[in-house]
Order: C-alpha cells, then sequence, then structure tokens
C-alpha cells in the first residue's frame, strides 16, 4: 500500500468511526477523530498515534469484515503509524530499516558482537580479553575491554541515536502540535504535562474503559498493559542500574564487576528479569494474538524489538550467573554487544513510538481539535 | 446497589492476576461452529431459535436452570446476533441514579411513554412486566459480564432513560456468547430452523434442516424486513425502494410457517419502522451510520424537485422516522437533502460525502433533477425566509407551501451539496401474540404449552406501532429470560 492509499483508508474508515461512535468509550481515539473531523493529514498521523492498539474496536465492530464496510481500526491505524514512522525517522535513508526490522535487529546485533570480538583481540591488555580465568574480580571487565574503549563504544551510539531520534520527534511535535492559543497559558499547559505522564503511567487507553483489552481475540483481559508496564519498570531499572554504575565507578573509585548485594547489581538484575518477563509475555501474545486486527509490518517491528529486548536482558543475566567463569568474557562481549545494537537501533525500532504517543497523549491533553 | 462490572463473571476475567490468568491460558473450548455433526445428538431440552439478545438471554437462562440447550443461529460466526449487533442502548427503569444513567427513570413513567409512543397498543399486562422487570437488567447484564459504559466517560448523550452499552450491540454478543459456551449451551451457526410442526397445541417437532423434536422450543429470531417478498406483498412496487438497514437474515420465514399453522398474529403487516437513510447505503446491514439527520439544516426536495414538508418541524430524534415514512410515499421513494455551505457545516458526519456542486444548477444536474424546478424551489423559499424577529424566535418562513417552520436558513452560499435519501426499514410492525408467559398464543384460543417467544418476533405485543430509542433491546432481554425461565419450567413439569 502506498503511503496515500494508507491515508485514504483511514480517512474512510474513521469518517465511519465519526458517524457511528459506538466505541467512544474504549479510548480517547474516537471523540479525539470526531473533533477532528476534518482529518487533515496531520490529524491522522496524530490519531493513528493516539491509538493504543487494544483492538477492542475491532471486535465490537458492527462493520468488521466480512461486513462490506470491512472496517478495521487497529490495522488501518497500525499501518498509518507505521507510516508515519517511516516519514519522521532521520536520516530518511535509514528508513528502510524500519520495514525490515527482523534482519536489521539480527544483522546488527551479531554485527555488533563481531565488532566487540575484534576489539577485544586487537585491545585487550596482557593477561586479559577473553584469555581471562576469572571474572568475579574487581576490574575484571575493563580487563575484557579497556574502560575508555567500553565507555566509548556507549556513548557514541547512543549520541547519535539521541540526535537522530530527537529530530523525528521533534519534526513530528511540528507536525501535530496545537496551533491554538490557549497552548500558551501556563498553568493549563502545566495540567496537561500532568494529564499526558498520568496517560502514559496509567496506560488509561489500554483499559478498554474499564473492561481490559481483546489482547487475543474477544475476551478482555489485562495482560498487554501490565506486560507494557513491566517492560516500561525493566527499561527504567535497568537505566537506574547503570547509573548506581556509574556513581559506584566515579563517586566511590569502586571497579565493576560489583558485589551480588550491591545496588547496581541488584537493579540490573531486577530490571532484566523485568525485561525477560515482559518481552517474552508480549511475544507470546503477539505469537497467539487473533491476526485480523494486526498489520504485518507493525508486527515485524513489535517483534524485532521485543526480541532485541530479550537478547538485552538475557545475556546480562547470562553475564551476571556466569561472571565468575571463565565464559564470562565471551558472555561480556555478546552482551554489551546486544546493548550496542540496542543503542544504536533506538532510533529505527519500536522504540521511537514512545516519543509518537507521548506526543499524541501530549495534544490530546493540550487542544484536541483539528490541526490545520 | 449496582455491583461491579462482570461480578459472577470475575471468575473467568478479572483483574485480579491469578484469575486473569485463566482468560489468557485458557485451555479453548470445543467449538460448536462447523454444521452438521458427525454423530447424532439427543434432542435438546430447549431449542432457542435465534442468536441475538433475546435468543442469548433465553438459551443462558434455560441452561442456568439446568436445561440441554441448543441455540440454532441463521448467520455464520462473523454476522452472528441479528439486529442486537447494530443495537447501541436499552431502555430502563431505575430507582435511583445508577453509574450508567442520571436520575430516576420509574417503571409507571416508562410504561406511559411506551403507551403513547405506541399510541395504547402496548399490552398491558407485557408491557408491566417489562417495565417492572427492565429494572433487572443493569445486575442481570453486569453479571453476565457485559460491560455497560459508564456516563462518567463524559462522551454519551445525557440519558435518564436508556443505559449505553459499551463498545455498542457486538460486545454485548460476544460476552452472551462466550457465557453461553462456558454455560454448555450448544450453538450452531449457519442453521436456519424451518418447518416447525404444531399439532394439537404441541409444538412437536421441527422438520429442517435436521429432524429435532425438542421438550421446549422458543422462537426469537426477529421480523420479516429482510424479506423483500414479504415487503412487496405489504407495499407493492414501493418496497423495492426500501433499503433493510439490519441484518440480512430476518426473513421472518419461522414467523410465517407458526402464522400459517394457526398462531394468533398480533401487529400490523402492512406496517414498517423506516428511517431516512443515504440512499447509497448497500442493500442490507448499514446500521445506524447509514442514516441521514441534517433535515432541519436544509431542503428536502422529491425527484420533481418540489418541496412536501416542513423541514424545521421536527428536530427530535423522532424525526428520522418521519421522514421515513414520508420517503416510502414518495415517487420512486427518493428524496435529496440539498444543503448550502452553512449547512454542510452544520451537519454532523455522516457515511458517505454529499454530492458536491459549485452552482444549484450543477447539483441538479448531479442529481437528474430538472435544474429550473430546483432553482425555483430554492428561490422561493429564500424569499419567504424571515429572521427572527426576537429571541424566542427562530428562522422561518412566510408565504411558501409548505412552510418552513424553524431553522429556516436561505441558502445562498456555495457550493451547494445533496444527499440522496430512501427509506431504510428496520423492523416490521408483525408478530407473535404471547401470553404474560411469554408462551406463544393460537388463534382459536390457547397456546403451543411448549412453544415461546421473546424479542422481536414478538415485540408488537408491546409496540404495534412507534418506538422509543432503546426498546428493542430491553424487550430482547426481559422476554429473553422470561422466556428461557418459563421453557425451563415447561421442561422440568
Amino acid at each position: 500500500m502506498s503511503a496515500s492509499d494508507i491515508r485514504a483508508e483511514a480517512r474512510r474508515v474513521l469518517g465511519i468511526c465519526d458517524a457511528c461512535g459506538y466505541c467512544n468509550g474504549f479510548c480517547d481515539l474516537f471523540e479525539a477523530a470526531r473533533r477532528r473531523s476534518a482529518l487533515t493529514d496531520a490529524d491522522l498521523a496524530h490519531l493513528a498515534n493516539l491509538c493504543h492498539a487494544c483492538r477492542n474496536c475491532f471486535q465490537a465492530c458492527q462493520y468488521a469484515p466480512p461486513h462490506v464496510f470491512a472496517v478495521n481500526v487497529p490495522r488501518t491505524l497500525a499501518r498509518m503509524r507505521h507510516q508515519s514512522y517511516l516519514d519522521h525517522v532521520w536520516p530518511q535513508t535509514f528508513a528502510p530499516l524500519l520495514n525490515h526490522p527482523v534482519a536489521t535487529v539480527i544483522g546488527v546485533t551479531l554485527g555488533a558482537i563481531l565488532l566487540l570480538f575484534a576489539l577485544v583481540l586487537a585491545f585487550a591488555p596482557a593477561g586479559g580479553g577473553l584469555a581471562i580465568e576469572t571474572g568475579a574480580t574487581a576490574g575484571a571487565f575493563y580487563r575484557v575491554l579497556p574502560w575508555t574503549l567500553m565507555v566509548g563504544l556507549g556513548v557514541l551510539p547512543l549520541g547519535w541515536s539521541a540526535l537522530a531520534i530527537g529530530l523525528g520527534w521533534r519534526r513530528y511535535w511540528g507536525l501535530t502540535r496545537p496551533r491554538r492559543a490557549t497552548t500558551g497559558e501556563a498553568r493549563r499547559r502545566w495540567c496537561a504535562w500532568r494529564t499526558t505522564l498520568a496517560d502514559i503511567l496509567n496506560l488509561r487507553n489500554l483499559r478498554g474503559g474499564g473492561v481490559g483489552c481483546n489482547d487475543l481475540d474477544a475476551r478482555f483481559s489485562p495482560w498487554r498493559r501490565w506486560l507494557h508496564q513491566t517492560l516500561l519498570g525493566g527499561l527504567g531499572l535497568s537505566f537506574a542500574a547503570t547509573l548506581a554504575a556509574t556513581f559506584y565507578h566515579h563517586g566511590l573509585g569502586l571497579q565493576a564487576p560489583y558485589p551480588l548485594l550491591s545496588p547496581p547489581v541488584l537493579l540490573g538484575t531486577l530490571g532484566g528479569i523485568a525485561l525477560m518477563i515482559a518481552s517474552l509475555g508480549l511475544g507470546w501474545l503477539e505469537w497467539r494474538t487473533a491476526p485480523e486486527p494486526i498489520a504485518s509490518e507493525s508486527r515485524r517491528l513489535d517483534q524485532a524489538f521485543l526480541g532485541l529486548l530479550l537478547a538485552v536482558a538475557g545475556s546480562g543475566l547470562a553475564l551476571l550467573l556466569w561472571r565468575a567463569t571463565p565464559a564470562m568474557a565471551s558472555l561480556l562481549v555478546v552482551h554489551l554487544g546486544t546493548v550496542l545494537a540496542f543503542f544504536m537501533l533506538l532510533p529505527y525500532s519500536k522504540f521511537v513510538h514512545a516519543g509518537y504517543r507521548a506526543i499524541a497523549l501530549r495534544c490530546e491533553s493540550l487542544d484536541p481539535v483539528s490541526i490545520d | 446497589m449496582i455491583p461491579a462490572y462482570g461480578d459472577d463473571d470475575k471468575a473467568d476475567y478479572s483483574s485480579n492476576p491469578s484469575q486473569a490468568l485463566s482468560n489468557i491460558f485458557a485451555v479453548p473450548r470445543p467449538d460448536h461452529r462447523g454444521t452438521p455433526s458427525p454423530a447424532p445428538r439427543p434432542d435438546p431440552d430447549v431449542l432457542v431459535i435465534g442468536g441475538g439478545a433475546a435468543a442469548l438471554c433465553a438459551a443462558i437462562t434455560a441452561r442456568r436452570a439446568g436445561c440441554s440447550v441448543l441455540l440454532a443461529e441463521q448467520a455464520p460466526p462473523a454476522l452472528r446476533g441479528g439486529n442486537t449487533r447494530h443495537s447501541r442502548n436499552l431502555r430502563l427503569s431505575h430507582h435511583a441514579p445508577t453509574p450508567f444513567t442520571h436520575g430516576v427513570y420509574p417503571p409507571d413513567e416508562f410504561w406511559a411513554e411506551l403507551t403513547r409512543a405506541t399510541e395504547g397498543t402496548a399490552d398491558p399486562v407485557l408491557g408491566r412486566l417489562l417495565v417492572e422487570r427492565s429494572t433487572e437488567l443493569t445486575d442481570w447484564l453486569s453479571a453476565a459480564g457485559v460491560p455497560l459504559q459508564p456516563i462518567a466517560s463524559g462522551v454519551l448523550p445525557e440519558s435518564r432513560r436508556t443505559a449505553f452499552l459499551l463498545g455498542g450491540g457486538k460486545t454485548l454478543l460476544n460476552r452472551l456468547y462466550d457465557l453461553a459456551e462456558r454455560l454448555g449451551v450448544e450453538i450452531r451457526y449457519a442453521c436456519e430452523i424451518r418447518d416447525p410442526v404444531i399439532v394439537g397445541g404441541r409444538l412437536t417437532e421441527i422438520r429442517a434442516p435436521d429432524p429435532l423434536a425438542p421438550r421446549a422450543a422458543i422462537a426469537c429470531c426477529g421480523g420479516a424486513q429482510a424479506n423483500r417478498d414479504w415487503l412487496r406483498r405489504h407495499w407493492g412496487a414501493a418496497a423495492d425502494g426500501f433499503i433493510n438497514r439490519g441484518t440480512p437474515f430476518a426473513s421472518g420465514a419461522l414467523l410465517e410457517s407458526l402464522l400459517r399453522q394457526g398462531v394468533e398474529p398480533v401487529g400490523d403487516p402492512k406496517a414498517a419502522y423506516l428511517v431516512a437513510v443515504d440512499a447509497r447505503s448497500p442493500a442490507d446491514d448499514g446500521g445506524i451510520v447509514t442514516r441521514v439527520r441534517c433535515m432541519p439544516e436544509g431542503l428536502v426536495v422529491d425527484t420533481q424537485g418540489q418541496r412536501r414538508h416542513d423541514e424545521g418541524g421536527d428536530t427530535a430524534s423522532t424525526r428520522y422516522a418521519l421522514w421515513g415514512q414520508r420517503l416510502a410515499r414518495w415517487p420512486d421513494q427518493t428524496g435529496y437533502l440539498i444543503l448550502d455551505a452553512r449547512g454542510q457545516r452544520a451537519a454532523p458526519p455522516a457515511l458517505y460525502p454529499p454530492l458536491c456542486a459549485d452552482s444549484l444548477d450543477g447539483l441538479a444536474s448531479a442529481l437528474g433533477l430538472d435544474p429550473a424546478a430546483l432553482q425555483t424551489t430554492v428561490d422561493d423559499y429564500n424569499a419567504a425566509v424571515r429572521a427572527p424577529s426576537d429571541e424566542h424566535d427562530d428562522w422561518h418562513t412566510l408565504g411558501v407551501n409548505p412552510p418552513k417552520t424553524r431553522h429556516a436558513r436561505p441558502l445562498t452560499e456555495p457550493p451547494f451539496a445533496a444527499y440522496p435519501m430512501r427509506p431504510g426499514i428496520t423492523f416490521t410492525y408483525q408478530g407473535l401474540a404471547v401470553d404474560a408467559h411469554a408462551r406463544v398464543r393460537l388463534s382459536t384460543g390457547g397456546v403451543v404449552e411448549n412453544l415461546f417467544a421473546a424479542g422481536m418476533i414478538m415485540a408488537p405485543n408491546l409496540m404495534a406501532r412507534g418506538y422509543v430509542s432503546g426498546l428493542a433491546l430491553s424487550i430482547g432481554l426481559v422476554f429473553g429470560r422470561l422466556a428461557g425461565e418459563e421453557a425451563a419450567g415447561h421442561v422440568r413439569q
């Protein structure tokens, strides 16, 4: 489907929704679409990113296929959403990465791991590298790969990714941001932030109006919402672990690896376990869910990102388990490789949805009218 | 007190993590979708004919009372549920505000409004049953896991009389089918029950599609609005101009068969509930979105380009049905709602965009109307438009026939647009007469002792004409439950 076909279908489908309105208790989308009945290109991008893909409206739809109207809101908006990811990726030449996410994740992850192995072979200090015998002593990690190299390998791709993703999100905000003067009132803006944050933390739009979502089929379930927040929590804990480790390194002058009961390891372990549970659970839901309301391009994007998270968390936990053995060096390289791939792919993976959705919720809380 | 959503059903669908697990990891239940089955099955205690709200309530109630139940739905799974699939709200009495309805709506008030809307045609005994037992519906639906939309959602029209189904009728169907399956109701899809045989005041057998001798049967298979032959018989050639808004499976075949065998008819075979719909709608199943709603914003002309009625006279939701009846008697059952740019801005969202042209002349050509006639109609109207003289007044016309008594803004701002309209049939007004036990009555007096009816097939007992919003679903739910109880009681005897 071309981008204009996708927009035309989104307009057709949402036009029917505007005239029907039966689903307006499930989430914010339907009232938002009614208020933006002009359905400009910017409106469509906004509405697509406002949709949390709970699929309730598909199972509830009196016009779902095989009805002649063939209304399929979740699939139509998933396509539209994917199109908006493509439209805002920076640089544009990298857009194909989003269309081939599984190959991208596998290729980049393996490439990163191989690169690290090569660097270890080239730069490891004498007696270190892959030949290291035990990994549990202080500074052992840096005898596999020197600290400066390790930090450089983290900071450089992270910097690039922050720039790329920031530019994409900024351009998207420029497209869909509210145009009216109400945005100038400081108090209102502040309240809108609170609403936005609450909507992100609660995933209010994944509550189906209180009954849950059609994660697998027409039955309501709370699982996708919970697993998503487990994943978010896992990322948060992992980030906290990194901060704690940085403090240990620079503030306390202690070198990794740290004891099992130290904050960096505890936080990282909890984060890793949360990520494992969430990515496996979400992957299972993706695998078993009814295919009709899903768009294949977004499903691939989801699966690839979940796979990458699973690799990051799994290799991290494996490193923790076997860090006192000679396998430590190889596990460290594999784990660092997956983390490197994760950093590099942030702007070219499902991760980008976080910003687009947050912006959509922010716009909705600020000024829910049509974007000219 | 209103119980929380899904009280009974919480065993399967709750936010309790240990229980919610069973929702996801539930072993798939046996699927009854394939018909026919290889092995002959014993005759069920209760056969439920139909697959909408009434049928599901009847089946669930009879099954809970211990009967073996077979539910035969004519449609395939994707189109199951009759016109419940297109429904949105139900009318119910309540003595105090609820999370789903404002204020109070006493049964007496419901009864008074039902009597008024149906011009006194509602059976008083059944009517009292309906309004009294409608008070139980919120609890029953919640316990069955059917979510209602809380008024706190802030996106519903303020309603004291009706509660809205969260997600509409299809969500109700999904939940009740799921519940029925879990309770052990056997469900057969694409299964049209034909040739019931009534001998000596008893339903003795069903001959088709398979021979079946249930101990009791409940007819819940709706009216005849999808049956073109039925409509032609009563409306003549005009029937070909109708669009069926609902399920294509409402053939009325079982209804006709029972009436032929001496069941007492009720209601008016010539009457139908019609609303104005977009003439470009599909022949069947277009549902709620096909309505044309903004007549007060413009002019309605016939195929001769002439106005026939006061477009501003009715601004309540009753106008849809008024225009449906009018269009049925117009040439080619066709009318055109003409709007100028101002009217288009005021119009609510519609299924199809209107036909547009920069001038009235161009619009007339696009519609196949005589341009001069349309121009004259609009000119005469515009010349007759009078602005309101004080704040209690409205825009109106003076010296044009028919007048437009309210919302009479001039049609001057191009571009001009038109919605072609036809009558959309929603249901027919002939059904099976039933007694206070929902038992089908015979013309010769007495009843068919093991045949019950619920839903639109018996709704003309309560409304032989007229309608109020949410009524059909309430009749289906109340009498579906009643028929299920009574059928189970009959089986136990």
